[in-house]
């Protein structure tokens, strides 16, 4: 269970004066995996899945997937649109370990409650006012996020 | 007298210590600051612009009899508007004290139809966008000029509190991309400060002309979030707020933007 992370959260959520109700009951979805932060870490893969760094680069690079690029460099050649409102990737296994690359993925919000990085594996329940489709959802699946954090940690 | 000179600076840094989004002292720059040149350069030729297009489609329907009713908008403002209070339109969205709701100028341009007694069309109805490009192209150049003190001032921190609200699976708030990361790339294109003096506008997104209220509805849908409906409280809400952010900035309408 997120024990570090969700009382704060709750908090925040439970301060705001504009919460619907309504939006918030959809049900955790029965293949979501808990996953727990230690020393600014997720240790443990999730769901103990192993990730797949070709797969991991396509979704890192797929605008309807993971969509990295969107707001970071990435070392690909020929990729010029990219975005410029994170740091670079280029490098990151080299400044961090592969559990700190999961937790910034899956919610990095347990690091800086302010980022605008979206939390890619975040408790679904914490999503206010999602859109009809995506109830009850994660921004990708645990194995996709395990692919992506296969790929960044090619990235020395 | 040097250090009354640096009273001001002194308070300024006081007062920004204390803003919930602290940091960089804010100033009004256009979206025209951030779109690419040759988007500027469309803007700027009126016959390459496709804003205006609508901007005559809403000139004949200002000046045409009205739907269901006997008289046309021009019957009381003039042919093409000529009688229109331009620094008036730089006002909008403004508060009624009476019927107590954010009046945008198209709710006024639809309730001003209706008091002739046309036939009423439904919000942001394509007839609207056009008459609401129109009037407010009349103002262009005017500086935008929405009330914040008074009763106003309350409105626009409910309007600022749900530009600070992350929604939707993206789970940004407005002010996440539009106060903390002008001027950065997302993909391709220039983040703006999301200011709201250039609309109505011509999106190249879409292809399609947008009021300021359908921006915030496609953005929030970008966000993968439910919008919120044309005619809400919340709309109305950040429709004001976001326009009193574009305070002093010249009206634009039509603008082009991405």
């Amino acid at each position: 269970m997120r024990l570090r992370s969700t009382p704060a959260m709750l908090l925040l959520f439970a301060l705001s004066p504009l919460e619907t109700g309504a939006e918030q009951a959809a049900p955790l979805p029965a293949d979501y995996c808990a996953w727990e932060v230690a020393d600014y870490a997720i240790e443990e893969p999730l769901c103990g899945l192993s990730g797949d760094a070709r797969r991991g680069r396509e979704i890192a690079t797929d605008s309807h997937r993971g969509n990295c690029l969107a707001c970071h460099e990435l070392p690909i050649p020929g990729i010029e649109a990219y975005g410029t409102i994170g740091p670079p990737l280029q490098g990151i296994a080299a400044r961090l370990t592969e559990p700190q690359i999961r937790l910034r993925v899956v919610d990095t919000r347990n690091i800086n409650p302010m980022s605008i990085m979206p939390g890619f594996y975040r408790d679904p329940r914490l999503i206010n006012r999602p859109g009809k489709a995506y109830r009850g959802r994660t921004f990708l699946t645990a194995q996709q996020v395990e692919d992506v954090i296969a790929y960044l940690v090619t990235l020395k | 007298m040097k250090p009354l000179t640096q009273l001001p600076v002194l308070l300024c840094g006081l007062l920004s210590a204390f803003l919930p989004w602290a940091g960089a002292a804010f100033e009004a720059k256009s979206g025209y600051e951030f779109i690419k040149p040759d988007t500027r350069a469309m803007q700027d030729d009126d016959f390459e612009n496709p804003g205006m297009l609508t901007v005559e489609q809403g000139m004949e329907l200002f000046n045409t009899r009205q739907a269901g009713a006997e008289k046309a908008c021009s019957d009381c403002h003039g042919a093409d508007g000529e009688k229109l209070d331009t620094a008036g339109i730089a006002r909008y969205p403004v508060y009624d004290s009476e019927a107590k709701e954010i009046i945008s100028l198209q709710k006024r341009i639809r309730n001003c139809r209706d008091n002739i007694g046309s036939t009423p069309l439904p919000a942001n109805d394509p007839e609207l966008i056009a008459l609401e490009t129109f009037v407010r192209n009349r103002a262009f150049g005017e500086a935008v000029n929405v009330q914040t003190g008074g009763e106003v001032a309350e409105l626009l921190e409910r309007g600022e509190k749900l530009y600070q609200t992350r929604y939707g699976l993206i789970d940004m708030s407005c002010a996440h991309c539009h106060t903390l990361y002008p001027g950065q790339m997302i993909r391709g294109q220039k983040i703006s400060q999301g200011q709201g003096n250039g609309f109505p506008a011509y999106r190249l997104d879409t292809g399609e002309m947008a009021n300021l209220d359908q921006r915030i509805q496609q953005c929030l849908t970008l966000m993968r979030a439910e919008p919120f409906d044309a005619e809400s409280e919340e709309i109305r809400l950040m429709g004001l707020y976001i326009m009193s952010r574009s305070n002093g900035l010249a009206i634009e309408t039509p603008a082009v933007r991405y």
